[in-house]
């Protein structure tokens, strides 16, 4: 184990980078390794696995504390919430079945505005069995409240990891944040990686900047209610009900501007001026890139839009491009297309969003199709 | 916890509820009471919210008067009637999900072991039978197995009461309860067994009729936690409300089932636990 000092967030995120040749999933350990975790709990389940395979020799080497492996998803996400509200910093990583198994717990930690950093490796759902990369997982997600990123690249990866930590532990933020990857085509391909060096980690976590009580019998009320509102059917619980979720969401909202502070824009654009716009996320952003590079080269008006944070949503920002778009292409790796739906949802004009083109089932995404959609649009 | 974290500050007495002034001038915290000394210390649990006569809610009373250490005790939960109770009870406690309480208390254990390596931390589960026996089983039993050094209570009313009294797995064989119409099939589920074999120092049945073996239990299984590993300790809690009977015949009830042989209440501690007790019990006097 390298000796690590504790720098500035700012001082880690600038420092003078190496480029490393590596697995998507290698990002993820290199991203944990700086992140100053204190407990990691694992369960296997591909693509997913050799993430925590990883994260698991960095608690070998000694950069984190604590760390074992649970009994299946929907535990493992319970251990993880009882480990923050412990108040440590803590870390676990899923995919696809695992996702929906755990699905319940999900739902509970932005509730309990908790600061879970999880990454999600994306693959198909059963049945029938696949093991393929899809990002269906997603759409069941997008309404638990936690925060969505979603990774192109695995530079993509490692940084929004890192990073994530940042925006989840702001006390006004204090909800999870889900790091969303697509399987296998970015966790096990290799690619460079500009990485800060070893010996520099986050600050700590200070569990007392919690906006709820850390259950630890060491802080302040520890008694919660008198007439707990469980009991009562009547207009000051379900307010107290109410008013509680509007507030976790209005959390995912003040976010915003701790995602554009250490992420940047909610979204990237190349050419956002063109007549046609491909507008993506993940993996279908690489492919649409060339897509629009065959396009740009036949003479196409073709721009691009990578949504890197699918919750909050960068509303305004997509509202105003597809205004001034003449056609919107939504290219997914998903049967549901639910980024189509997400862009419907702010549009004015969905009449010229084409929700498509689509695989799935593990299928790839060649940029020709995107390229037929285009010349589509263009007639 | 030190006692001052939760001192009223200054000039705000007149405002703070009187219960919360008399937890605080005579709650249990740093007193080393016990279930002999009820009446004589203002309790953890103010009021409650559950029906006269519930078995649970004595039980309940008693385990929170036992705790050797309430300062420094957390409590994890799960749904159920004792869900109702814990927002009054005076200790930091999580209601997670239904059946999660074992692993959110892996998590919630280990994070203070990391956080307060100097101090102890008694995390303490305590849920019905439903929570333990069926829907979190595969929870309670991983975190047996992975020797977490928690203490699992379940308070045992043969039932899911809070949902309208349905069969559980804890339920008698032959009971006609809701989803059981015809009677339940199978016989109650040996949990103790199940604790014994899955690694825990110390397991006991106990019930409210005996108090003080029921402390005592509380105190043991805790100890044990702290030093050797998982203990489990099943507290028989009847529920007049879905058994029928009168609020005032729970103590009744649970003397008859004794006598009929229908709920044993016995320990088992491994030799490890059994040399830590007499250290620690002999060092007390």
């Amino acid at each position: 184990m390298i000796e690590q000092r504790v720098v500035e967030p700012p001082q880690l995120f600038e420092a003078e980078k190496e480029t490393q040749f590596i697995t998507g999933s290698e990002a993820v350990r290199e991203a944990i390794r700086r992140a100053n975790v204190e407990m990691a709990i694992s369960y296997p389940i591909t693509p997913q696995s050799e993430s925590m395979h990883l994260v698991g020799d960095l608690f070998a080497e000694g950069y984190i504390k604590e760390y074992f492996r649970g009994e299946n998803e929907f535990a493992v996400m319970s251990s993880v919430a009882g480990a923050a509200m412990g108040g440590v910093r803590v870390f676990t990583a899923t995919g696809g079945p695992g996702t929906l198994r755990a699905f319940e717990a999900f739902s509970t930690w932005a509730g309990a505005r908790l600061p879970i950093v999880c990454a999600f490796m994306t693959r198909g759902i059963n049945s029938p069995l696949t093991i393929q990369p899809d990002t269906i997982e997603m759409a069941f997600m997008l309404d638990t409240g936690i925060i969505m990123l979603h990774a192109e690249t695995a530079q993509d990866l490692h940084d929004m990891i890192l990073r994530s930590f940042m925006i989840a532990e702001q006390t006004e933020v204090h909800i999870p944040v889900g790091v969303f990857v697509d399987g296998f085509f970015v966790t096990h391909t290799r690619d460079k990686v500009d990485i800060a060096p070893a010996d520099m980690k986050l600050p700590p976590y200070d569990p007392y900047s919690s906006p709820v009580p850390v259950m630890d019998m060491e802080n302040v009320p520890f008694r919660q209610m008198r007439d707990p509102f469980v009991m009562k059917s009547n207009y000051v619980s379900y307010s107290a009900h109410a008013s509680w979720q509007q507030e976790v969401m209005a959390a995912a909202e003040r976010a915003r501007k701790y995602i554009h502070q250490y992420l940047g824009d909610l979204i990237e654009t190349e050419y956002p001026d063109a007549d046609i716009l491909l507008i993506a996320s993940g993996t279908a952003v690489s492919q649409s890139r060339e897509a629009m590079a065959m396009a740009r080269s036949e003479g196409f008006s073709v721009g691009l839009v990578k949504i890197k944070s699918i919750r909050p949503f960068p509303e305004k920002e997509i509202r105003e491009l597809v205004r001034n778009a003449k056609a919107v292409i939504v290219p997914e790796f998903n049967r549901v297309g639910w980024l189509a739906r997400e862009i419907k949802s702010v549009a004015e004009d969905t009449t010229k969003i084409v929700a498509g083109p689509r695989v799935y089932g593990g299928m790839t995404m060649p940029p020709n199709m995107i390229m037929d959609e285009i010349r589509r649009c263009s007639i | 916890m030190k006692k001052d974290i939760f001192q009223i500050s200054p000039g705000f007495e007149d405002i703070m509820p009187a219960e919360y002034r008399d937890l605080i001038d005579n709650g249990p915290f740093e007193k080393n009471v016990g279930v002999s000394d009820l009446g004589s210390f203002k309790e953890l649990l103010e009021e409650h919210p559950l029906c006269a006569g519930c078995g649970l809610a004595l039980s309940l009373r008693l385990i929170l008067a036992s705790l050797p250490n309430p300062e420094d005790t957390i409590i994890v939960g799960s749904t159920g009637c004792s869900a109702l109770a814990f927002p009054q009870v005076a200790l930091h406690n999580i209601h997670s999900l239904f059946g999660n309480q074992n692993a959110v208390a892996s998590g919630l254990k280990r994070a203070l072991t990391l956080r307060f390596p100097d101090k102890v931390k008694d995390v303490v589960v305590i849920a019905g039978d439903g929570a333990t026996a069926d829907i979190g089983l595969d929870m309670v039993l991983q975190s047996w197995f992975r020797q977490e050094n928690i203490t699992t209570i379940m308070l045992d009313n043969e039932a899911y009461a809070n949902t309208g009294g349905q069969e559980s797995g804890m339920s008698p064989m032959g009971t006609v309860l809701n989803m059981a119409p015809k009677g339940k099939k199978f016989p109650k589920v040996s949990v103790p067994e199940l604790a014994r074999e899955s690694g825990c120092a110390y397991v006991a049945t106990v019930t409210p009729a005996q108090p003080k073996k029921l402390g005592k239990a509380v105190v043991r299984g805790i100890l044990a936690a702290r030093e050797l590993g998982p203990s489990y300790i099943q507290v028989f809690a009847p529920c007049p409300t879905n058994y029928k009977f009168k609020p005032n015949e729970t103590i009744s009830k649970i003397k008859l089932r004794e006598k009929e042989g229908t709920y044993e209440t016995k320990e088992y501690i491994t030799a490890e636990a059994q040399e830590l007790f007499a250290r620690l019990e002999e060092g007390k006097k």
